[in-house]
């Protein structure tokens, strides 16, 4: 490899450049007559190329500007006194800087509130020094349009500049953990950005009376006592429309029990039947994997369709079975018993309404949501029962096992380091998906298919409920979590997996 | 020379025979009856898997007049490719235009800049993960899974308000930034059972030989980990490529759709064009699903990749 000419090395890319290119002009010339008839237009293309290339930029900019501080920290050790002051000087001041820069972020999206006092004036110092800095670059006509980004430049010039100073005035550390850090700092900021800041900012929202008559948080007010009318409302009050919130629980628990009882019975059953030698096997196994593989949209917009009264496919089966019962049970009326039977079956399976009777409703979305689910679940069981070595059944047949035994003493025990995670994340994931209750039923008829995740997003979305739905979700949290902690206790922990 | 010993040639079976011989031949010590049965609940859970997937195609391929039928018939009466036609390039006839085009380039660009980005911040940090053993290591890999419990529906509303006060509602770059971070936990989880696969001798052996921790990692570990990264490219591309939920709350504005957006609408105008939904969904399904049966094999030992050892 190393032997390799410069240009030789570069020669995939360029084969990628070219097929790309060429791949969009063929595509651009095949389209070219039907352009009139298509909104999508090379314009629309090139300005979101531009978006998303100047988005990458500006958080490549600002990584490497975050992980060349924490580099010169872990890394570079200052020569004498005198640098030590002015590094650790340095590094201080941008350190600081950065923290008012977040705390003032916070700020803007509405975390917390500070007055027009000093404390507030010296966190809001770096945003309103760039301000300045954009309005002077604007006055000075330097650029117009776009001062923001051409002062961000700037600043990571002048935060370049003071790197080379502090990277001149030091010498090179050893550290043994630094890289590890270095190396969780960009996945560690974003979960902190975007999933703990979010997090706090619902603590924060659970507390307040935030909705749209508040136009969110704007106007909105916060204190214990709107916590606790959140909480009260969401107990005695009603969750979206009319729902109450046990009626709800209960329905989700019902709705979590099922569907992952199906699931890995389901996925049991297939994964047991596929795991046998026989022929067909690839075969059945790709067609079993269907529903995985067709995207969830798709899916629950056609059986959607399929719970139609009067044109979906469950209904055509249960009409031609009552016409087909209907005839047996004249065909056999001479015959008092069965006679008898079909003529109770004829009377009693027929067409269903899926849409307007809620146990229909609810079994329509259990039905589909069973049939998403089962080719995952018996996909992760295949993959465990593959790892399971055949000598324990050899040696089981030759000490007389059935079948049923070397099931419940081989097969389900050597599963089980597959089955606990794949049980707790299906108990998690069924309980907090909604997706397929959302686009079958939407949650009716009168909100009797909802479970509390899409009660939650209506009351946000639909109802404009913030402060309340806030307070929600941290209650479905603390439920989910002492569930899991349960489940963790029972099953011997994940202290295995973490180690 | 077992072949010899054979009294009856297998030219001399009749042709059932020499299929039944072949189909029964692997199951070894399973009776006739049993395998045939075996088969039979096999075929029927393939017929429930596929039956509705098919009638989707079957639905696109109605002519319009009688998409609201009790037929069963997998290809219909009058079979047309209008439906198909319209969806791609719009009725110029009719004054509409096709946006098909526009939604899966908008659901292109956002997942796959969304997928690259988590994949690369989930890679770097399953290695720290993986071969250092610093403080705070299991806090934070069990902090990492408790971040799964939190609703995706939960950290939708301060999302929203978060976005809409810095202006990024209807934007692209918001639903990039809702979607970008949320596969990371669970895919750090499954790079680190990977990489944990991996001896850690082959990366002493290249440090005594002078070579650093990025050449190290570049070099073999990368490399050796390529189906277990193009597995979670995978899983954090199905996931958002199909994401309808969050995109609806981030997304109001109809040149920003993503397809499942899109496609709803087909359902929401005032005559559901089910016909045009269903060759939509055609088309964007059949490649996904290539792509998926494709690489099921990956998928499934990529799954229990982290979960077999432990």
């Amino acid at each position: 490899m190393e032997n390799e000419s410069k240009p030789r090395r570069f020669l995939p890319y360029l084969y990628w450049i070219g097929g790309l290119s060429v791949l969009y002009f063929l595509l651009n010339y095949l389209m070219s007559p039907f352009a009139s008839g298509v909104t999508l237009n090379p314009k629309i293309m090139e300005a979101r190329l531009g978006e998303i290339g100047a988005f990458l930029g500006s958080i490549l900019i600002g990584l490497g500007v975050i992980e060349v501080y924490f580099y010169q920290i872990f890394f570079r050790q200052p020569r004498n006194r005198a640098t030590n002051l002015i590094t650790r000087g340095l590094q201080a001041i941008l350190g600081a800087l950065a923290i008012l820069t977040v705390l003032s972020f916070f700020e803007k999206t509405d975390l917390f509130r500070l007055g027009n006092d000093f404390v507030g004036n010296f966190v809001r110092s770096p945003l309103t020094g760039f301000g300045y800095l954009q309005q002077s670059l604007a006055s000075a006509g330097v650029a117009k349009n776009n001062a923001a980004p051409v002062a961000a430049l700037i600043l990571a010039i002048v935060t370049g500049i003071a790197y080379f100073a502090i990277h001149l005035m030091s010498a090179t550390r050893f550290s043994r953990l630094g890289l590890a850090y270095l190396l969780i700092i960009p996945a560690l900021l974003g979960i902190l950005f975007l999933i703990i800041y979010p997090f706090l900012f619902e603590i924060k929202l659970a507390f307040s009376n935030a909705s749209l008559g508040t136009q969110a948080t704007k106007n909105a007010q916060y204190g214990l006592n709107f916590g606790w009318n959140n909480l009260a409302a969401l107990f005695t009050g009603s969750v979206a429309k009319d729902a109450k919130f046990l009626d709800v629980f209960l329905r989700t628990v019902l709705w979590t029990a099922i569907n992952v009882t199906f699931h890995v019975t389901g996925g049991m059953v297939l994964a047991l039947l596929l795991h046998r030698p026989m022929k067909l096997q690839g075969f059945y196994r790709t067609l079993l994997i269907f529903p995985w593989a067709i995207p969830t949209t798709i899916a629950a917009m056609a059986l959607r369709n399929e719970f139609d009264s009067r044109y979906g496919l469950f209904n055509i089966l249960l009409t031609d079975l009552n016409g087909w019962l209907a005839l047996v049970s004249q065909g056999t009326v001479n015959f008092p018993v069965l006679g008898n039977t079909f003529s109770w079956l004829a009377a009693n399976i027929g067409p269903v309404s899926w849409k307007q009777d809620p146990f229909w409703a609810f079994v329509s979305i259990l039905i589909s949501n069973i049939w998403l689910g089962i080719p995952f679940m018996s996909v992760i069981i295949l993959g465990g029962l593959q790892s399971i070595s055949q000598e324990y059944y050899e040696a089981a047949e030759i000490d007389g096992a059935t079948k049923w035994q070397q099931f419940r003493n081989i097969t389900l025990p050597l599963l089980r380091p597959v089955l606990t995670p794949a049980i707790i994340l299906g108990v998690v994931w069924t309980f907090n998906k909604f997706d397929v209750i959302y686009l079958i039923t939407q949650g009716g008829p009168q909100e009797k298919t909802d479970i509390l995740v899409s009660s939650m997003y209506k009351a946000a979305f639909s109802f404009y409920r913030y402060g309340f739905t806030a307070m929600f979700a941290l209650v479905i949290f603390v439920i989910l979590l002492v569930f899991t902690l349960i489940y963790l206790r029972a099953s011997g922990g994940l202290k295995s997996a973490t180690e | 020379m077992t072949t010899e010993t054979i009294p009856i040639s297998k030219a001399n079976l009749s042709p059932i025979r020499r299929f039944l011989r072949w189909f029964f031949v692997r199951a070894r010590g399973d009776s006739p009856f049993k395998t045939i049965l075996i088969h039979a609940v096999l075929i029927m859970a393939s017929i429930i898997a596929v039956y509705p997937v098919l009638r989707v195609v079957t639905i696109s391929l109605r002519p319009n007049d009688t998409l609201l039928t009790t037929d069963l018939r997998i290809i219909p009466q009058n079979a047309t490719l209008d439906n198909y036609k319209e969806v791609l390039f719009g009725a110029p006839d009719k004054n509409r235009k096709s946006d098909f085009f526009l939604w899966i380039w908008n659901s292109i660009s956002v997942v796959t800049v969304t997928s690259i980005v988590s994949m690369i911040l989930a890679a770097v940090s399953a290695y720290a993960f993986s071969r250092f053993k610093f403080p705070g290591r299991s806090a934070g890999l069990v902090f990492l899974l408790t971040t799964q419990m939190i609703p995706a529906g939960m950290l939708l509303l301060p999302l929203f308000i978060m976005l809409a006060q810095l202006k990024m509602i209807n934007t692209s770059l918001g639903l990039i930034i809702a979607y970008s971070v949320s596969s990371v936990p669970l895919t750090i989880w499954t790079l680190k059972g990977y990489y944990d696969t991996i001896p850690v001798d082959l990366e002493e052996a290249a440090l005594i030989d002078g070579a650093s921790r990025y050449t190290t990692f570049t070099k073999i570990i990368l490399p050796l980990s390529t189906p277990a990264l193009a597995i979670a490219f995978l899983f954090s591309f199905m996931g958002g490529w199909s994401e309808y939920l969050v995109a609806r709350v981030v997304l109001q504005r109809n040149d920003t759709f993503t397809w499942p957006l899109g496609i709803f609408t087909y359902a929401q105008q005032f005559t559901v064009s089910w016909g045009q939904f269903s060759a939509a969904s055609v088309l964007i399904a059949i490649p996904v699903m290539i792509l998926f049966l494709y690489s099921s094999k990956w998928l499934i030992s990529g799954l229990t990749l982290g979960s077999v050892k432990g």
